[in-house]
């Protein structure tokens, strides 16, 4: 009783704190525990580090300050639902909870409130259709897109066709892992490749089974959908049975510093994909240092500036920050609220031009959103490891996924799930 | 002065065997339950109800459950989080088929359900006791978890292999859902927790919940003296299921409203409601509260001190969390190994004699 009594002062004491209204509040619910955390933290400190960077180069944006919201979810859906109704109350304006399980929390609850979710290359791929998904974005790419782009470079480097090929999916058995499978399943029915799916349970430490079954079957291609610490132990299985790198393929969350260094040498040539160029001599690079890290704000220990998930991170916190001067725009007023982000969003345009202004040239493809399409123009690069440099090459350019392969499955299924919640399709 | 049985005089044998004989805890309980269902629904919010209430009250089913099974029939079960699972894919499953009959029954057809699996599950433990039992129940957790991840059936063929509650209504009220108000998301688990504790209470203080414990005390002994042990068993695992069954159904469509087997219901949830049992005092229905709110509410209120009071980076409050709870199991299962319900009964011997004590 007691302590029931302690929670409830405390947490009186916190909400009558209150929520101060002239700011722009931006939740991030990050992780930095458990086995998630690799992939979390550098995600998170590049988040936290560009709106607060923005913040003390800028002042913010419109001349509104940004405040960040930290909560730590361990990846784990009931602590998410936990920081989701925690800070929703002070005026979030965006949640991005880089977790595909609390965005599927999210979605209905988030569009219940009327507070816009940013899934970038993760979560709900058919949230795509803005008609059906009034609140939900996942620009610039999905998995789909993801899966596709796949499909399209390993066309490109057998000269236009897999027929008779045998590629392996590694996933994780996660609502994560298995939404390329439609997908992929679809493209080799087209292209005339066997797909082998290979599920590994959360957390991902344990793949002997799965590799075993790869050395014996001898897939041309292994394609991988990993996360945390799954991704570093399937590279250090590949390499242990000696597959060979270059026919190894993650996707944009299997494709960290962090995933490659631990098997040292033997992760030579591991391919994966991107959705940024990964470019440490970045201008904002420069700016975050400046005024972030040499001010001692750096989020977390400073010490992932310009890593994949770094980039990404800032990325994410880039996109949000242009979504916001973009609300402000339309809106003609600098304290936005929740509900003129989603605006804002909606009519995002990330033009060459301004990613360079901004200081991050060629940081990501171009896209806009629009209300029927929120899902962005889904290209994505591959890069490769090189072990002995420790860095990521980008091989190819943007490579466009096959949209007429998404879209149909995109429709089917945001048209199943508005048949389920009874939403009538349309722009707001 | 006030918690004494003096000066209660009981005329009927009804008004002697009542489940609380002393005056001022009958009291107490209409108070809890006045307070419950006549002052909380009225100034909860959603954080509340999200974030505390709700998970507590779904919980305290679950621990009710496993307390049956293991408190008072001494059945080691490991397969609680699979057991729930079976009742959130059962709801699920029940709510898409028949969308137009009422959730109160899917719920407690969800249970019945789980029942069914439970009680297939504990045919086992006529033959096997103890850590081998245990190991058994294992077995079950990891086998539904793998079944419900791999038959697509059971999530409706959707692409992500999540489970979604739709919008159902009770007398016109959104009960599951985004739209549920935060009063009907708790008033639903408070009527399914007041529902299963008062028949947790009254199956273990009559025959049935006697043959389990004669069962767990010494089976060999219990079966001499006239207790069907394949009966008390699995009566023990199919009533355990059918709460258990009843906690993953609210779990699912109440409190998260979208569920992925692998992550909801894996091997942590059956620890965790274990370490509720374990807490909270093995063999008491007060017990299965206790350890219930124990474990909801120790991380959110260290989470409240550690980030929000005293503004410490979140990943060191997170690691403080599992340092802190760990300790303070140890400390209990040293200190108190009959859990939080053993200071409970302590407290109220003491009470009987104070001020006066002799």
């Amino acid at each position: 009783m007691k302590l029931k009594t302690l929670a409830a002062m405390a947490l009186a004491g916190t909400l009558a704190a209150g929520p101060a209204l002239a700011e722009l509040v931006i939740p991030d619910l990050s992780y930095r525990t458990g086995p998630y955390a690799a992939g979390g933290t550098p995600f998170s400190d590049g988040y936290q580090d560009y709106f607060n960077m923005l913040n003390a180069r800028d002042g913010g944006v419109g001349d509104e300050m940004f405040r960040i919201v930290e909560c730590e979810t361990g990846y784990n859906t009931e602590k998410g639902v936990e920081c989701y109704e925690s800070t929703k109350g002070e005026g979030a304006l965006v949640y991005q909870p880089l977790s595909t399980g609390i965005t599927y929390q999210l979605i209905p609850k988030a569009t219940a409130d009327g507070i816009p979710i940013h899934t970038m290359g993760y979560g709900r791929t058919s949230a795509a259709n803005g008609e059906v998904f009034n609140w939900v974005f996942n620009y610039p790419a999905n998995y789909w897109d993801a899966a596709s782009v796949m499909v399209n470079y390993l066309l490109d480097e057998n000269g236009g066709s897999l027929e008779g090929k045998k590629i392996a999916l590694v996933y994780h058995n996660s609502a994560y892992g298995k939404e390329p499978i439609r997908t992929l399943e679809n493209l080799s029915a087209q292209h005339g490749f066997e797909l082998t799916q290979l599920a590994v349970d959360h957390p991902g430490q344990e793949q002997k089974s799965q590799w075993l079954q790869i050395r014996r079957e001898r897939p041309d291609y292994v394609l991988m959908w990993g996360w945390g610490v799954m991704n570093q132990v399937a590279v250090q299985e590949a390499a242990n049975i000696g597959f060979p790198m270059e026919n190894f393929i993650g996707n944009w969350w299997a494709g960290a510093e962090h995933d490659v260094t631990p098997a040292g040498d033997a992760a030579n040539g591991y391919k994966s994909l991107n959705m940024n160029r990964v470019d440490a001599s970045l201008p904002v690079f420069d700016d975050i240092r400046k005024y972030v890290h040499d001010a001692g704000n750096a989020a977390g220990d400073g010490s992932n500036v310009a890593t994949v998930l770094y980039t990404r991170g800032m990325y994410a916190a880039m996109l949000a920050a242009e979504a916001v001067a973009t609300a402000q725009e339309i809106h003609g007023v600098a304290a936005i609220t929740s509900a003129m982000m989603r605006d804002g969003m909606e009519a995002l345009d990330i033009t060459a031009a301004r990613m360079e202004e901004l200081g991050m040239a060629a940081i990501g493809p171009e896209f806009s959103v629009s209300c029927q399409d929120h899902g962005g123009s889904g290209l994505g690069i591959v890069q490769q490891w090189d072990a002995s440099a420790g860095a990521w090459i980008a091989l190819t350019d943007y490579i466009a996924p096959d949209d007429a392969v998404t879209l149909p499955l995109i429709m089917e299924d945001s048209s199943a799930f508005a048949a389920e919640n009874n939403i009538e399709a349309g722009c707001m | 002065m006030f918690y004494r049985e003096a000066g209660d005089f009981k005329t009927s044998y009804e008004a002697d065997s009542q489940t609380f004989p002393i005056k001022f805890d009958r009291y107490r309980f209409w108070a809890v339950l006045a307070v419950a269902y006549l002052v909380i629904p009225f100034i909860i919010n959603d954080y509340w109800a999200n974030a505390i209430l709700v998970p507590f009250l779904i919980y305290t089913i679950a621990a009710i459950g496993l307390n049956i099974l293991t408190g008072y029939c001494g059945q080691v079960s490991l397969g609680t989080g699979g057991f729930m699972a079976v009742g959130a894919y059962a709801m699920y499953k029940l709510m898409t088929a028949f969308p137009d009959v009422s959730v109160v029954i899917h719920v407690f057809l969800a249970g019945g359900i789980t029942a069914v699996v439970g009680a297939a599950f504990g045919l086992p433990s006529l033959r096997i006791k103890g850590f081998y039992l245990a190991v058994a129940t294992l077995a079950a957790q990891f086998f539904l978890v793998w079944l419900f991840n791999k038959v697509e059936w059971f999530y409706n063929y959707s692409a992500s292999g999540q489970i979604n509650a739709p919008e159902r209504f009770v007398g016109g009220i959104a009960v599951t859902g985004p739209n549920t108000d935060a009063w009907a998301k708790y008033m639903i688990c408070l009527v399914f927790v007041t529902v299963c504790a008062i028949v947790a209470r009254n199956l273990t203080r009559g025959t049935v919940g006697r043959k389990w414990m004669a069962i767990r005390d010494m089976d060999i002994a219990a079966e001499i003296i006239g207790v069907n042990p394949l009966q008390a068993k699995l009566s023990a695992f199919a009533v355990s299921s059918f709460f258990i069954g009843i906690s993953g159904a609210l779990f699912f469509s109440v409190y998260l409203g979208a569920v992925e087997v692998g992550e909801a219901f894996g091997i942590q949830k059956s620890f965790l409601v274990l370490f509720m049992v374990i807490i909270g005092g093995l063999g008491s229905i007060f017990g299965s509260f206790a350890g219930a709110g124990f474990l909801v509410l120790l991380p959110v209120a260290l989470k409240v001190i550690g980030v929000d009071l005293l503004g410490w980076p979140t990943d060191i409050v997170a690691h403080l969390q599992l340092v802190i709870i760990g300790a303070l199991i140890m400390f209990f299962l040293i200190k108190e190994p009959h859990g939080l319900a053993q200071f409970w009964r302590i407290a109220k011997e003491k009470l009987r004699l104070w001020p006066f004590p002799y």
